[in-house]
Order: structure tokens, then sequence, then C-alpha cells
């Protein structure tokens, strides 16, 4: 038995998420699939889970051509996915999460499925408390739960999605231990994953893909050097970045512990200088998110102190940080940042200082034409939110950022961007030093976190992982450090 | 259109004068409630599935209304009261299945469609079925079940009644049996919960609730039949007045929980009762008492999602899930495959 | 909103919805232009219907334009029901116990009825906000409680003088009546009608020119991003129910002070809900509820004419109107469905 994946296509407009990605995966085996963030690793995932139809190719398991129409599908043919996010109805029972959506007669004779519970859990060497409710489990426990409904529901290939964030180190043995055992009895196991450690310890074969086309297969071990250049591509550029001088602290983290989802951050100490530009590293979810959050007052640290240019904000409101000249851009522009049927000239009258109650529509929209052609956004004063590319969200969002900001948070701020947006989004985020703004920015781009940081701060399984100088760092080893490595 | 509701129940009207006569007038009250509560309870459960599916189906109002009437009409043309009822249930399967359509299908508000609805079918009921105000038409009749009805006390309130007041046991038990027992019922639970985790699992999320959501209207159209057919005879257009809109408030009220729906509306029956005995002594009061559901509804409601009562209900948890629990969480969103 | 876009489906479903509405009445065997010739002719055919007509539309106006406020913020005010019987309530206690002339008694009818309603909508406001209830069934509940409020006054506290009834309270006196203008040989109701024609301008400037409502319409459209961008959502969603309660209970001091004359348990006359379908139809427009708001009211007063002449059930105005909503939802959403002609984002991959 083995799974073949011939040729799979599948473009999401103009983006080719999966480029004609064929592979082939032995019975038995532990297959380890890299590719750093928007490789298309997740895409690939999700045509074999039937949750998308591939635009062309097509998957053979034992020899025989599956239909992946729908997850019914993919379940029925025996693949079975496990998401990142185990996907478990949070009222509800252990053991109805259990039975939920399993084939059978009507009646759901519960005391049966206790005992399938049981009996397929402790193969496994899993222990359920049947009566609990599923929100009461750990992130492992609801993993373990996933493994052994998919087991008992006759998976011969497992697909596991980032299976190790926010798991505890014994339940990552133990997942570990299960998967190998698994292995033996002749399942086919996917292992999807960012963190290299995990896919040397864990994986008989590998491949790895980079933007949508499988660039390397190989039989482990192989050297971790030889993945990280193929996860990440060419060698990266220099660094051209001009540090500007660093003024007095705009923030101190003293102590703080930050808690938030699968992110656990303790006792974080980390300064940062006026007119620094700290570049956020890791795996998406590693508590980049966490830390912009609580610059920015939407997650208050459990303990520990926050001051930003020189006010202490332990504990302070968003609205209050707002008011101490911290800004926050996050990633969602269109969900976290514009209103979609309010037009650009209606954006700038809402960023404005001016309070004034009736508004000067002439003067707006005078406003906004200056604005629209300062930062280059394609679009007319009267154009919506939604109207606009990627790149003009963008700039339109710089275009809103008041005059007088002290701290600046970004998560992401050029994905999805030309090369020339990026380079002009940069351009007018870096002028802002000047003023002694600092700036703190998320980025899954190593070019981008190298190019524009002072330092980066890298963070693995929502834990913050090691802090470098950007200037005495390169693409190599920030690679092995968002796989959770120091370089050898 | 928003008035209170008070109906004439009249066995409970009698003054007893002996032990005797007393007890028999309990027997004769319970007996009312359970019937009175009857079409009210197959309405609600109705609602129950359509809403445990995570769909919100706000027409019943005008649903129950146009299906009383249609149903009304049906049975006077056709000589019989079961011809009615199948007609109903179209009627109210119908504007369900409109519902459903324009939510799945068109990506329409739910509330939108379904208010716009619940006025235009009731202006549709009182526009068509004017002709037939002050007709008599046939009955559901009366069905003592032998031997049952003989238990002391029991027999006399829940097995002396008819076929509508049984079917209203059926349906509550139905319900429980099927959300609890069953997987299609723990299947429907988790699409009004988590779709994408059901979908995940296989599960064919947008047409199960659209078949449930055409289910939980059909049940709203019998329970319109029974007004018109069994609890009153005849068809006028106040007959259902407000009780689409106490369907709903019962299965908030209720917690989304067949039995405490259920609960919910044999305690509104009895309001009825009480409103109505003591008409004489505190006219105001009982005009009003009929109006206590709507308030109820929302204390539930704030027990249930209130922050601060939150932190109170993790500390006396049988406090809070004595007073309610959570709607399904993905009530009234719409469900798309990424 | 892009109007051009939805101006010919909605052409198109007001047709076929005629349309509907003409099988109907083909089916019922009544004469179907006869019966559209009677809708205009019992709302617009003499002086006096167009008083009558006049005075239905100020209240639906006035409870539409709160109702613009509410849905710009993105709220499903269904409460405005109940907040019309508040408004009613507390213009019927002052119009009972105010003395005096009356210059003192209207302005204050209206400014109690504006507070009434506004306290009865920061309710289902406050269990939003602070209690996570949502509006529909806050709203939804309230108004059977204001209705249940408003009944009991009338055949409890306020009865009339030895008979309990529901047909209303006493008669007020005529100094709490809004003054009417008499001319060509009718009454006018110039109050109601300045009222209303005011609150839609104010809504209008509201929307179209404040920093307030502009925020609103921010808050609406996306509450997530609104307060990201530094406002204060919370105060912005009380502010629109302040706004559209206490539009909503001035609609209630029409219902009481110039049309009934008295506070009946079915004060609302039902315009509260009407006011939805009339603003589902504008498209959250306030320019448009006049047109659409007299358009309603001219064929729920016409149809009354139904029941007399051809003694038709006058609901069926109201048939009429709910088809027109509903195929004017439908034909927007089909619209949206063409390649092209989307309404709504489109997600980026």
């Amino acid at each position: 038995m083995a799974l073949e994946i011939r040729d799979i296509h599948k473009h999401f407009g103009p983006v080719r998420a999966n480029d004609g990605i064929s592979f082939t995966v032995e019975e038995g085996s532990l297959h380890g699939i890299l590719g750093e963030n928007g490789a298309g690793k997740s895409t690939l995932m999700k045509i074999l889970s039937g949750f998308y139809g591939a635009d062309s190719g097509e998957v053979f398991l034992d020899g025989e051509l599956l239909h992946l129409g729908s997850p019914s599908d993919a379940i029925g043919s025996g693949i079975g996915m496990l998401h990142q996010d185990p996907l478990v109805f949070l009222p509800f029972s252990v053991l109805d999460n259990f039975a939920l959506g399993s084939p059978g007669p009507t009646h759901l004779d519960r005391g049966e499925i206790r005992d399938e519970l049981d009996r397929v859990s402790s193969d496994l060497g899993f222990k359920f408390d049947a009566s609990r409710l599923a929100g009461s489990l750990t992130i492992g426990e609801r993993q373990q739960l996933a493994i052994t409904r998919l087991m008992w529901l006759g998976a011969k290939v497992l697909i596991f999605d980032e299976p190790t964030t926010g798991i505890s180190a014994a339940q990552r043995l133990q997942l570990f231990a299960t998967l190998r055992k698994l292995a033996k009895t002749g399942l086919i196991v996917l292992f999807v994953s960012h963190k290299l450690e995990e896919v040397e310890d864990l994986c008989d074969s590998v491949t790895v893909i980079r933007h949508g086309k499988v660039v390397y297969e190989a039989e482990m071990p192989v050297p971790p050097e030889t993945l990280v250049a193929e996860m990440f591509g060419k060698v990266f550029v220099e660094q051209d970045h001009q540090a500007a001088p660093l003024g007095a602290t705009m923030v101190r983290f003293t102590g703080a512990t930050l808690f938030e989802g699968t992110t656990h951050i303790e006792d974080l100490n980390l300064e940062v200088a006026a007119a620094e530009v700290i570049g956020l590293g890791g795996l998406e979810g590693s508590g980049q998110r966490a830390l912009l959050r609580a610059c920015a007052g939407l997650l208050a640290p459990r303990t520990g102190e926050l001051v930003i240019d020189g006010a202490d904000l332990t504990g302070a409101s968003y609205r209050d940080h707002l008011a101490a000249g911290v800004h926050y851009l996050p990633a969602g522009r269109l969900e976290e940042g514009l209103i979609h049927g309010i037009s650009i000239t209606e954006h700038l009258v809402i960023a404005s200082e001016d309070k004034s109650f009736l508004i000067d529509w002439k003067a707006a929209e005078q406003t906004a034409e200056s604005e629209i052609s300062d930062y280059s956004i394609k679009g007319v004063p009267s154009s919506h939110a939604e109207a606009l590319s990627g790149g003009n969200q963008q700039r339109l969002l710089l275009a809103m950022i008041p005059d007088v900001v002290r701290l600046l948070l970004l998560e992401h701020p050029t994905r999805g961007l030309d090369v020339e947006s990026a380079a002009y989004v940069w351009t007018r985020l870096l002028a802002r030093r000047s003023d002694g703004t600092s700036i703190i920015f998320a980025s899954a781009d190593l070019d981008e976190l190298l190019r524009y940081s002072d330092r980066i701060v890298v963070f693995f399984g929502g834990e913050l992982f090691a802090i470098r100088s950007a200037s005495e760092t390169d693409g190599e080893e920030l690679g092995y450090l968002i796989g959770g490595r120091e370089r050898v | 259109m928003l008035r209170g509701t008070v109906r004439d129940i009249s066995d409970s009207r009698a003054t007893p004068r002996t032990l005797q006569d007393r007890a028999l007038a309990v027997e004769a009250t319970f007996n009312s409630i359970v019937a009175a509560a009857a079409p009210l309870i197959i309405a609600a459960m109705g609602e129950t599935i359509t809403e445990k599916a995570g769909v919100i189906n706000l027409s019943v109002e005008g649903s129950i209304r146009l299906s009383a009437m249609t149903g009304f009409a049906v049975a006077f043309w056709a000589g019989h009261a079961l011809v009615g009822f199948g007609a109903a249930a179209i009627v109210g399967a119908a504007i369900a299945a409109i519902i459903a359509y324009s939510s799945i299908g068109l990506k329409l508000n739910q509330i939108a469609v379904g208010f716009v609805l619940a006025l235009l079918a009731i202006d549709l009921a009182s526009f068509l079925g004017d002709s037939f105000v002050g007709e008599r038409g046939p009955r559901v009749p009366p069905l003592r079940i032998p031997i049952l009805s003989d238990i002391p006390f029991f027999g006399k309130v829940l097995f002396d009644q008819d076929l509508v007041v049984y079917a209203s046991f059926v349906a509550i038990g139905a319900t429980w049996w099927f959300f609890y027992r069953t997987r299609p019922g723990l299947n429907i639970q988790g699409i009004g919960e988590r779709p994408e985790a059901a979908f995940a699992r296989g599960i064919a999320v947008n047409k199960l609730r659209f078949w449930y959501t055409v289910l939980g209207g059909a049940m709203v159209g019998i329970a319109g039949a029974a007004y018109s057919l069994d609890v009153k005879l005849g068809w006028r257009e106040t007959l259902t007045l407000n009780l689409g809109w106490i369907a709903l408030a019962m299965v908030i009220f209720g917690g989304w929980h067949p039995l405490r729906v259920a609960l919910g509306a044999y305690l509104f029956g009895a309001l009825q009762v009480v409103a109505f005995q003591l008409q004489d002594v505190f006219p105001g009061v009982a005009q009003v008492l009929p109006v206590a559901p709507f308030p109820l509804m929302i204390l539930a409601l704030v027990f249930v999602y209130a922050d601060w009562f939150k932190k109170l209900g993790d500390k006396f948890p049988r406090i809070r899930n004595l007073l309610g629990s959570e709607a399904p969480a993905a009530l009234g969103t719409v469900f798309e495959r990424e | 909103m892009k109007r051009s876009r939805t101006a010919i489906p909605t052409l198109i479903a007001v047709a076929a919805a005629l349309g509907v509405g003409i099988a109907l009445l083909l089916a019922i065997g009544a004469p179907p232009f006869e019966a559209l010739r009677l809708l205009v002719d019992g709302s617009l055919g003499s002086a006096s219907k167009i008083s009558i007509t006049l005075l239905a539309w100020s209240p639906l106006i006035l409870a539409s334009a709160g109702l613009v406020i509410t849905f710009a913020a993105g709220l499903w005010n269904i409460g405005v029901e109940g907040q019309i019987i508040i408004g009613a309530i507390a213009a019927s206690w002052v119009a009972r116990t105010l003395p005096g002339p009356g210059w003192v008694v209207v302005p204050a009818t209206i400014v109690a009825g504006a507070v009434g309603g506004l306290i009865w909508a920061l309710l289902a406001g406050v269990l939003k906000t602070h209690g996570n209830v949502h509006e529909i069934f806050g709203g939804l509940g309230l108004d059977f409680v204001a209705a249940g409020l408003a009944t009991y006054l009338v055949i409890g506290p306020w009865k009339r003088a030895g008979v309990a009834s529901t047909s209303g309270t006493d008669i007020f006196r005529e100094e709490a009546w809004m003054p009417e203008l008499q001319a060509f040989g009718v009454g006018w109701p110039v109050i109601p009608i300045a009222l209303g024609l005011v609150s839609v301008v104010l809504v209008w400037v509201l929307l179209r020119g404040t920093l307030f409502g502009l925020k609103l319409k921010a808050v609406g459209n996306n509450a997530h991003s609104s307060f990201l961008r530094g406002i204060p959502t919370n105060r912005y969603i009380l502010g629109a129910f302040a706004i559209g309660g206490g539009l909503a209970g001035i609609a209630g001091t029409v219902q009481a002070t110039a049309f009934h004359h008295k506070l009946v348990p079915a004060i609302s006359g039902g315009y509260g809900f009407l006011a939805i379908l009339v603003v589902l139809l504008a498209g959250y427009s306030a320019v448009a509820i006049g047109p659409i708001a007299l358009f309603f009211v001219a064929v729920s007063v016409g149809s009354t004419q139904l029941d007399l002449r051809l003694s038709l059930d006058s609901a069926f105005g109201g048939v009429l109107l709910g088809i027109i909503v509903l195929f004017v939802l439908f034909g927007g959403a089909w619209a949206a469905k063409r390649p092209g002609g989307s309404l709504t984002p489109r997600k980026e991959p």
C-alpha cells in the first residue's frame, strides 16, 4: 500500500498554491512535509482531506484512484486529518466528540461506543474520562482524542498539521511514540511541520515544498543545513539596513507572563529602545502575536510589568495605550484594520485628529487626494476599502497612522505586496524613526526580518526562543532558530 | 398586533363546592393546562430542532397563523381534520424552506427574511382566511386511552385527551430521544455548535441544515392546525395571537433542551389558567401575566451570557444549569466551505 | 451601498410583487384593477383621506428614521415596537397629569415620549453591551413587556371611570392634543408631519455630515476594526439605541396625542414592525424612507377601502408590502450572485 500524489494543481486567483505537486509515500512510513509559511503545504493537506477540490491532479491509495470531493469521501477512503486546532466540540463530552460523525445505526448506543473508545484508546496508550467535557481537555488530549477517533474509523493515512504546537513536552514524546507505533502497523503518517528537530527525530523520509512545488525529496537522515537551504531557497541578501541612532528605552517588559491560546511566554524581559526596529520571527502562532497584542494593551500580562515611553501601562486598556502613542496594525487588513463599505476619505476622517462634530467634506476630500498621491494609493477618494488591492489597503493604513506615534506595532506589514509596494511601505515606516518612534513587527519573511530589523526575536512553540542582533545573524541561523534549534 | 393573550379554559372556572368537587376541579385544571400547552409544545420542539441545527426561523408567529388558517380551510373543504394537518405542515415547511434557501443559497440575513415572512404570513392569513371566519369545521375527536386513563389523577390529566395532545407527548419524547440517543441527533448538535468541525468529520452541513429547518417548520405548521382544529374550532385572526413569539421565547427560556422547553410551555399554560381565574379579582394583573415569558426569557439570557454571571456560574454550576444553557454557538451564522 | 447596481433588480422585484398581488386577487375572485384603484382612492382620494394618510405617515417615518440610525450601527432594533409604546405611555402620563395650556403640555408630551423611548431602547442596548443578550431577543422581549404595561395601565390604574375595558383610557383633555391646522375643510396634522420631516433631516445630517454618524457607520460595518482604530464601540452602540429609541418614542407621542387622543393597548399601531420593512426596502438610506414610508401608509390606509367596497380583508395591503420587501431582498441577493455584481468584498486566498 502506498499513497501516490500525482501532479496536483490548485490556484487561488493568480496565486499558484500548488503547482504540480507529485510524490509517493510508502506503507509504514513516517513522512515529513516541510516548507515555510505559505509554501503550499496546508493547501495540499486540505486537498488530501477533501476540504478543497484540486484544479487538476490525482491521488492514489494502494493503486486505487481516490475521489476526494468532501471530507466524508476522504474519511471513507481512509485518509484522516488532524488539524492544528483539533476541531472538537467544546461543550460536548469526550464520548460525544468521539461518536460525532461516526457511521453506524441510527440509535446511538453509548455503552457500546464507550467500550470502543476504551478499546481503541488503550491500544494507542491513551486514557480518557468519557464523561468529561471536551472544553476542559488540553490541546494535547484533544489531539489524542482525534487520533483515537480516526483510528477507530479505520484511517490508513493520517495527516498531522503542525501537531506539536501548544502541547507539552511529555505529550509530544507520547505523540511521537504513538506515531512510530502506528507506522509499524503499516499506517502512512504525513507529518507537516516547520520544526526541523522534530522532523529529524521522527521521520523516515521527507518532501520539501517551496512556492507550491516539490523542491527536494530524500530519505532521512539528511543534514539540517540541506533542509534549511531547501525550505528557504537561495542565500539571503546582505543586510543593507542603516540603523538609526537609538534613544532611551521605549518599551520595557519586566518579568511578564503572557498567556493566550497556545502561547505561554514566561518571565519576559525585553527592552526596546526609541527608534529601534525589532523583528519578530517564528512559525505562525508561536507567540509573536501575543507579544504585539500585549504591547497594544489587548492582552494584559498575568504577572510582571509593562512600561511604554516611561508610563506604566501594565493592565491598562487599549484606549490608554492609544493615548500613550501606541499604534497597532494587525495582519487582517480588511478584518482588523479597514472598514468595508467606507471610502478612503471617510477612513482618513476617522483617523484624523480633527474631532469637530460636523465634517467638512470638501476639505476632507482634498486631504484624501493629497494623501492618495503622497502614499501613491491606486484609488480615488470615494473608493471603498474592499475595492483596493492588498498593497493599496496597506498604503491607506499607513496614511491613517497618526503623525505622532511612539510605538508602531505591525503584523506582516508587507504580506502579499509586490516588491515595489513592500519597499515603499518600509521607506515610510523607517522614516518615522527620526522622531524616535520604535517599531516592532512580526513577519514570516526572513529576508524582511534581516533587512529591516535592528534585533530579531525568534519565537518557538509559544515561547521566546532567541534574540539575535540582525547584523550578527543570517538566514541560515534564523531558519534553525525558527525550527527550534541552535545552529550546530 | 402586540396584545396580551388570554384564552378561556372553560373547565377551570367552575366554583368547587365539596371536597370531591374541588379534587375534580384540580384535575380538570391540570387536564386543560396539558391540552392548552400541546400545540405550543409541538411548535417549540420544531423551533428547537431548527435552532439546534444553527438556523433561526424567526417567522414562527406568521407560520403558525398561516398554517392554522390553511389547516382549517383545507380541513373544512375536505371534511376531514387530518387533511388539514397535512396542508398546515406543508405551509410551515414551505415558509421554513424559503428561509433556509435564502440563508444557505442566497446568503441573505436569516433574521431579515424570517422577520419579513412573519409579517407577510400574518397578513396573508387574515386576507385569505377572511371568508372562513365563523365557520365550523371538523375537529380532532377526543380519544380516551383505556386503562391508562383510569390511573387516579394522572389518568384524567394525561390520558383523557385527544390525538394532538398525545402527539405533543410524542414530540417531547421523540425530540429528546433524537438529540440525546441517536447519531443524526448528535450530528445535528455538532452542526449548530461548530459547523466547520462537523464538516471536517464528513457531515453535509448545509444540506442537513436545510432539511432540519424544513422539518422544524412542518412541526410549527402542525401546531398551527392544532389551534384551529383542536384547541378552538374555527379560524379567526386572533386565534394564535403572539403564540409564535411565545414559542420562540420558550426555546430560549428552555435553553434549547427539549424537556426544559416543554416545562416552560406547561408553565405558560398554567400561567394562562391562573390569569384567567384571577380575571375577576385583579383584572390588570390577569391581562399582563401572559407576558411573563418574555422578561423570563431575557433573564435566562442574561444569566447565561453576562460575564459577571458566568463568573458566578463557575462557582455555582448548579444554579447556572438550572437557569439555562447557551445557544448553539453557530446559531444564525452562515457556513461556507472555506 | 451602490444604489445604481440595485435599481434594476429592485424595479423587477417590485413589478413581480405587484404581479403576485394581482394573481392573489384573481385567485380569490376579486377584480384586481378595481382593488388597486381603491388602494389609491382610499388613501389619496380626498382631502380628509390625505390628512389621515399623512397622520399615519408621521409615526412611520419617525420610527423609520430611528431605525436607519440603529441599522447604520449594525443593530437589529426589533424593540422599536416597545419603544413606541413606552413613548406613548410617557406622553399619556404627561397629558393626563400636567396642567396648563397647550403650548406647555404638547412640548412636554413630546419630550416625555422621547425620553420614554430612549430609556426603553437603552435597556435593550445595555442588555447587549453589558449582558451579551442579542438585541433581537432582548428587544422582542421588551416589546411584549411594554405591551403588557400598556394593557395593564389601560385596564388597571388608568381605567375609565367605572369601566375596565381594553378600549382605552379616558380621552385626554383637548389642551394635550397636538393642534391641527384647519384648511380645505379638514384638520391637517402639521406638528406630526413637521416632527417626522425634522427626524428624517436630522438622521440624514447625522449620517451624512457628522463625525458621530461616520463612526457609527464604521462600528456597524466592522466593529472590530473600529475598536482597533480607537472608536469606543459600546458607547456608539448605546448612542444609536438612544437616538433610535428617542425617535420611536416621539412616534408613540404622535400615536397617543395626535391620533387616538388616549392610551389604548395597541397604541403602536404596528408601525414599529412596519418601519423595519420600510428601512429594509430603503436600503438603510435616510433619504429614501420618506417616499417609501408614504407608499407604505398609502397602501395600508387605502386597503381599508377594500373592506368597505369589495369586502376583502384589509390585510391585503400588508400582503402586498410584505411580498414587495421579500422580492426586493431576493432581487438584491440574486444581483449580488451575478458575476461582477458582487456587493460584498471578495475574499483573497
